[in-house]
């Protein structure tokens, strides 16, 4: 294991460090502080462990790597995520998870706005709450709730699934819930055993989904021009 | 962009200290606004004694003037306290009205920052780090204080467009955000007999709420009319004697987290604003809600 140290380490070294690494390397981050952009444009299978919060953008562009950050993460975790890992035991700020391709993300505590904005392809989960407009126009992948969804989940929606066990306060434009089938329930229950999600009830999630009518140009609105 | 900080002291050992951490906060958010910085600070109240804190250019020459004049007025009894291009006036509460209109008067080149009995407001061009250190705000103690560093976007880099902005007696206002309906709702304002020193938006807010307060309503019921009336993107941080209160826009795209300990309350546009605070690591650490009014007092 190797340790890098923000009290000694500026944070270009330590994300030239991370970028540079071999395969299979371990690394400890230690005093972040709330530090951007930390652990991004990672392209190998390494894993990283931040202990304490970080700022803006960690872990963005991911690719193959394991990304844990004990504590929380700012505005944009994982952005344009590509495969690998992350793991936030804290909560995470604004659009975590944004036009994710892949890979996935377990989030411990509470997502706030926009989570999962554009998502693409990504997993996403989030044991506790999430805030207004998440998924909006999410394109494919999986956001599962744990807690709540604030207003507006899944604006927009063009495909994905999302899967919430608590409250939802309102769905956003053409999202609507939809039947959860066997075959949405095993993609759940895979998805969470992925992640090596074990303590929950797969009966408490219900699904929501796109119901495809703006896939089209109606029209009827062809008169509003 | 810009950022904000607020600290309110729960206990002793914060508020002796409140200057300095107060200090580093705003430098931490200099990344976020380089241009300018402010602060608003609340210290121990005088009995009957309320403070007058005054700003200008050509500090050395107006503070000179403005202390001799206010001597000559036999019935004026005040202490002066100059810091660089700000000077704070104690007086008898009772002098308020008429010395506040004496600088009115006869010193158009003197800005009144602030008026109240615990509040000073200090602010200027500047990195955050040298308008720190102009004030000495590390050596400054006090209940509580919110602060402010600015990148302008609405309106030009000037020392009356930094904040924060005084909406009333010991109550002020710092913006993080841009309102896209401030130009109309300043000539509201205007029409009901509110008036203003520049053209920047926040300090439109910041007279909203003010007029509020003064028709009357709450500072809760100010702020949630400011839900209703104000179209735009805010993270507001507003002072009062008493404490602070947060209140951000229904879309909530500015950033913002508070932390509470034992200890204190605190505020951040980013969690970096927190970090040189004491136990940070043992706090409550979260992000308010949209369209949800925070309020802490003692």
């Amino acid at each position: 294991m190797h340790i890098l140290d923000f009290n000694k380490l500026s944070l270009r070294d330590i994300n030239k460090t991370l970028q540079g690494s071999d395969k299979n390397d371990f690394f400890s981050i230690r005093n972040p502080k709330g530090s951007h952009a930390l652990a991004v444009g990672i392209n190998k299978k390494i894993a990283v462990k931040v202990v304490g919060s970080v700022g803006y953008y960690c872990a963005g562009m991911n690719k193959f790597s394991d990304i844990k950050v004990e504590g929380s993460a700012g505005p944009g975790l994982g952005e344009n995520m590509m495969s690998g890992n992350i793991h936030v035991t804290g909560d995470v700020s604004q659009y975590a998870g944004a036009s994710g391709h892949g890979g996935s993300i377990l989030v411990d505590g509470n997502a706030s706005s926009r989570c999962g904005i554009s998502m693409k392809g990504v997993d996403i989960i989030v044991k506790g709450n999430v805030g207004h407009m998440s998924a909006f126009m999410a394109q494919r992948g999986n956001l599962v709730i744990f807690g709540d969804a604030g207003h507006a989940l899944g604006d927009s929606i063009y495909e994905a699934n999302i899967y919430v066990a608590g409250e939802v306060a309102s769905l956003g434009t053409d999202c609507i819930e939809k039947k959860m089938t066997k075959k949405h329930l095993s993609n759940l229950e895979n998805i969470l055993s992925n992640a090596n999600v074990s303590d929950y009830n797969p009966d408490t999630f219900r699904r929501f989904g796109s119901a495809r009518s703006l896939y089209n140009f109606k029209v009827d609105n062809a008169k509003i021009y | 962009m810009c950022g904000i900080v607020g600290l309110f002291a729960k206990k002793e050992n914060i508020s002796a200290n409140l200057g300095v951490h107060l200090s580093k906060m705003l430098e931490s958010m200099s990344d976020r606004g380089p241009d300018s910085a402010g602060l608003a600070i609340y210290g121990k109240p005088l009995a009957s004694k309320t403070k007058i804190t005054v700003q200008s250019r050509s500090p050395k020459h107006d503070f000179q003037k403005l202390k001799k004049f206010l001597s000559a007025k036999k019935e004026i009894s005040f202490s002066f306290k100059i810091h660089s291009t700000h000077a704070v006036i104690k007086l008898d509460v009772k002098q308020k009205d008429q010395v506040t209109n004496l600088i009115k008067d006869s010193f158009p080149n003197l800005r009144i920052l602030s008026v109240g009995k615990k509040m000073e407001i200090y602010k200027e061009i500047g990195k955050p780090a040298e308008v720190v250190k102009r004030f000495e705000i590390a050596k400054m103690k006090g209940s509580h204080g919110i602060g402010h560093t600015r990148m302008a976007t609405e309106s030009a880099v000037t020392t009356l467009g930094a904040h924060p902005f005084s909406t009333g007696e010991d109550q002020c206002l710092v913006h993080n955000g841009s309102l896209s309906n401030h130009n109309s709702l300043r000539r509201e304002l205007i029409r009901k007999e509110m008036t203003f020193e520049t053209e920047n938006d926040s300090e439109v807010a910041a007279s909203f709420i003010t007029y509020r307060m003064n028709s009357g309503k709450t500072l809760k019921e100010a702020l949630e009319s400011a839900l209703v009336e104000l179209d735009g993107f805010y993270t507001f941080v507003v002072g009062t004697e008493n404490g602070f209160g947060v209140l951000r826009d229904p879309i909530a795209c500015k950033p913002a987290v508070l932390a509470e300990t034992p200890d204190y309350v605190a505020f951040g546009s980013e969690y970096r604003a927190l970090t040189s605070l004491p136990k940070i690591e043992k706090a409550k650490v979260w992000e308010p809600e949209p369209a949800t009014v925070y309020f802490w007092g003692h």
